[in-house]
This record gives C-alpha cells, sequence and structure tokens, in this order.
C-alpha cells in the first residue's frame, strides 16, 4: 500500500503529510508515505486543489486535510 | 439584532456601571455590540458558504468552462469564483488546470480575480458592519469587476506570457470521491473552526479601533483628509490597501467607523477592494506560472479598475 501527499509546499500539505504519518502509525500497518511535490505529476492525477491525498493510485481528499481516524479509516 | 443590543447596552451600562452618554461607554457599547454580531454572524455565513462550496470543488468549475468561449465564459467564470473555494496554495495547481482544459487565458483571469475579491469574510464583514445592501453592492461589483478584467487581459492576447512549461503540461483524470452528506457538514465545521481561529484576534482590533474611532475621533478629522474634499482620497486607498492583504477581518470594522465620520462610500469600497484583490502572496506564487510582465498587467489593470469603481460609487452613492 502505498500514500502520497500531492501539494506544491504549503502548510496545509505539510500538515497533511502529518496526519498521514500519524495515521499509518496508529494502524500499525506497513505504509509507505511520500510527498509528491511535483506539479506535471499533482496535475497527473486530475487533481487541481491542493493538498491531495492519494491512497494506491485513487484521490481520496483534494483540497482539504482530512482528519488522522479518517485516513485511517480509508488504509484499513 | 435587537437582542445583541440589549446584551452589550445591559453589559456595558448595567453590569459595568458606566454612564450612558459618556465617550468611554459609547466605545465600549459599540465594541460589545458589533463583536456579538460580527461572530455570530462569521460562524453562521462561513459554515454555511463551506457548505455550499463542497458541491463545486475546482475540478467541476472546470468542466463546466471547458467549452465556454469569451464573454459567456468570462461571466460564467467571475461566478463560479464566488464559490470555488481558493486558497493560494491551489493557485497554480488551478492556473494551469484551466489552462490544460483550453480555457482562453482572460476567461482564467476573471476567475483569478472573482476568487479572492468575493470572500466569505470580508462578505461577512460587510453585512455585520454595513448592511447587506452595500454587502450586495461589493459582491455584484467583484463580479463586474473580474469580468471586465478578464475581457481586457484576454484582449491584449498575453499568453506567451506564460511560463512556457504550462502548455506541456497535461492533466489526468480521476474519479474523485463525491463526499457524503456527514463529510461535507464535518469539513465545513472544521474550515469554520480554522477560519475564526486565524481571524478573531484582527476581528477583535479592528472591532476595537473602530470603537475607539467612534467614541473619540472628531468628524472633521476625518473630513479634511479623506472627505470628498479630497480628489486624491480614492487612489491614496487603493495604494494602502494593495499591501494589507489578509486583513479584511481587521481593517473593515476601521473603515465602517470612518464612514461614520464622513469617510465617502466609494473611497471606502474601493479601499476595502483593494485589500482582498490583489494580494502579494497570491502574486508570488502566481510568478510560478505566469512572468512578471503579465502580474504586473494584471495588478495594473485590478487597481485602476478599482479606483475608477471608488470614483463612481462616491458619485452615485
Amino acid at each position: 500500500m502505498k500514500i502520497e501527499v500531492l501539494g506544491i509546499g504549503c502548510s496545509n500539505c505539510n500538515k497533511l503529510y502529518q496526519h498521514a504519518l500519524e495515521a499509518v502509525k496508529l494502524s500499525g500497518k506497513e505504509v509507505e508515505v511520500i510527498k509528491v511535490e511535483d506539479i506535471q505529476k499533482i496535475m497527473g492525477y486530475g487533481v487541481m486543489s491542493t493538498p491531495a491525498l492519494v491512497i494506491d493510485g485513487v484521490v481520496k481528499a483534494a483540497g482539504k486535510v482530512p482528519k488522522v481516524e479518517q485516513i485511517k479509516e480509508w488504509i484499513k | 439584532m435587537s437582542m445583541l443590543k440589549y446584551l452589550a447596552d445591559s453589559l456595558v451600562y448595567t453590569l459595568m456601571g458606566i454612564q450612558p452618554g459618556t465617550m468611554l461607554g459609547e466605545a465600549l457599547d459599540f465594541f460589545f455590540y458589533d463583536a456579538m454580531k460580527v461572530f455570530l454572524l462569521l460562524v453562521v455565513i462561513i459554515f454555511g458558504v463551506a457548505v455550499i462550496r463542497s458541491f463545486f470543488p475546482p475540478e467541476k468549475s472546470r468542466k463546466l468552462l471547458g467549452n465556454r468561449r469569451e464573454y459567456a465564459g468570462n461571466f460564467l467564470a467571475a461566478c463560479l469564483g464566488i464559490v470555488t473555494p481558493f486558497c493560494s496554495c491551489s493557485a497554480v495547481p488551478m492556473f494551469i488546470g484551466f489552462v490544460e482544459a483550453g480555457l482562453p487565458l482572460g476567461v482564467t483571469f476573471s476567475f483569478l480575480i472573482s476568487s479572492p475579491t468575493v470572500n466569505e469574510v470580508a462578505l461577512v464583514m460587510l453585512w455585520g458592519l454595513f448592511g447587506w445592501k452595500i454587502a450586495f453592492i461589493y459582491t455584484a461589483t467583484g463580479v463586474t469587476l473580474a469580468f471586465f478584467g478578464g475581457i481586457i487581459i484576454g484582449k491584449l492576447k498575453l499568453e506567451h506570457l506564460v511560463e512556457d512549461y504550462v502548455y506541456q503540461i497535461k492533466m489526468g483524470e480521476s474519479e474523485t470521491v463525491v463526499p457524503a452528506w456527514r463529510e461535507r457538514l464535518g469539513y465545513a465545521w472544521d474550515y469554520t473552526k480554522d477560519i475564526l481561529g486565524r481571524v478573531w484576534l484582527f476581528v477583535l482590533i479592528g472591532i476595537g479601533l473602530g470603537a475607539w474611532i467612534h467614541g473619540y475621533v472628531p468628524m472633521e478629522f476625518v473630513l479634511k483628509y479623506a472627505g470628498p474634499g479630497n480628489p486624491f482620497a480614492v487612489i491614496v486607498a487603493v495604494l494602502i490597501g494593495i499591501p494589507l492583504y489578509s486583513n479584511a477581518a481587521g481593517t473593515i470594522p476601521i473603515v465602517q467607523a470612518l464612514v461614520e465620520k464622513g469617510l465617502p462610500m466609494g473611497t471606502a469600497l474601493a479601499f476595502m477592494m483593494s485589500i482582498v484583490a490583489i494580494s502579494t502572496p497570491e502574486m508570488i506564487i502566481l510568478r510560478k506560472v505566469i512572468k512578471l510582465k503579465l502580474i504586473a498587467i494584471f495588478t495594473g489593470i485590478v487597481a485602476v479598475a478599482i479606483i475608477i469603481i471608488g470614483y463612481l460609487f462616491n458619485v452615485i452613492l
């Protein structure tokens, strides 16, 4: 499983990255969390609002910062 | 609202025991009344706007605008700018997404002007402190500004001032998950808390300064420097407003107190509009996708348009 946090480095993007790390830690699963800051790659997901959260290639949220519990639900 | 007036009156005159009619009493009464009113409106309206916005993600605006041309496209973009959530950190992907969808540059700019100009915090402050008519005039003016601003930029044929790599980017398709009502309300509530957390201090300082002006600054003072007698007041107001971004919450109460003391409405509207329409952080971020010359042209057109709006409203309001 892989989580990608899309964003060009704004404060909300960092917040979402922290939430994702936290959710993975709480779930106890082996999940890779990476930041995607390349604009071409971000647009490649069809996303226009950042930060966005992509889990295994599926855009789960765009333009908002989901809560830790919510992300935990998604990776269960 | 009369209940809030009663609350403020009892707090100041009964509980604190200050004589009605004194300068201190007037200023404190004004402060508590405005503060309660504004915070109540902030919570209700920002929450409402956030729920409406959850139905208009920018990806949807892009689809709606995709096959429009000039004029109709500019108008739709100006209207969508109101309901599409805008954060300066999304300005770059939004800009690229619009360009990639084949939108004319002018239509994209109509969106970029309207989105920050007609923002919910400014709207609440205007509604709460000036009444719904001024809030409505402000919104209509903001849409008009975005419409014409975009058309002028479109006519100037400035496509070469967009960074080359923007034209090379291909956007992917994604299945965006449609949120359930529970999620919409949850996000709206988080958003409301986030905005309140960011603006509350500015609101209190602004209302405090406004209350002080209300109670202590003489009318002659305002009339002398910013009244109808000073032909350059609108220009000066706009130039001061441009670098004040993100403090709409703090500046509007001060402007309201100044209007009571004789500041003309057009000058006041131009000042408030220049605060939100042209923001330095947004320009810095847009530099990633457009050349400096286009940023300068964009800022210049918007500033001149706001100055014209200011003079126009000074004549008709």
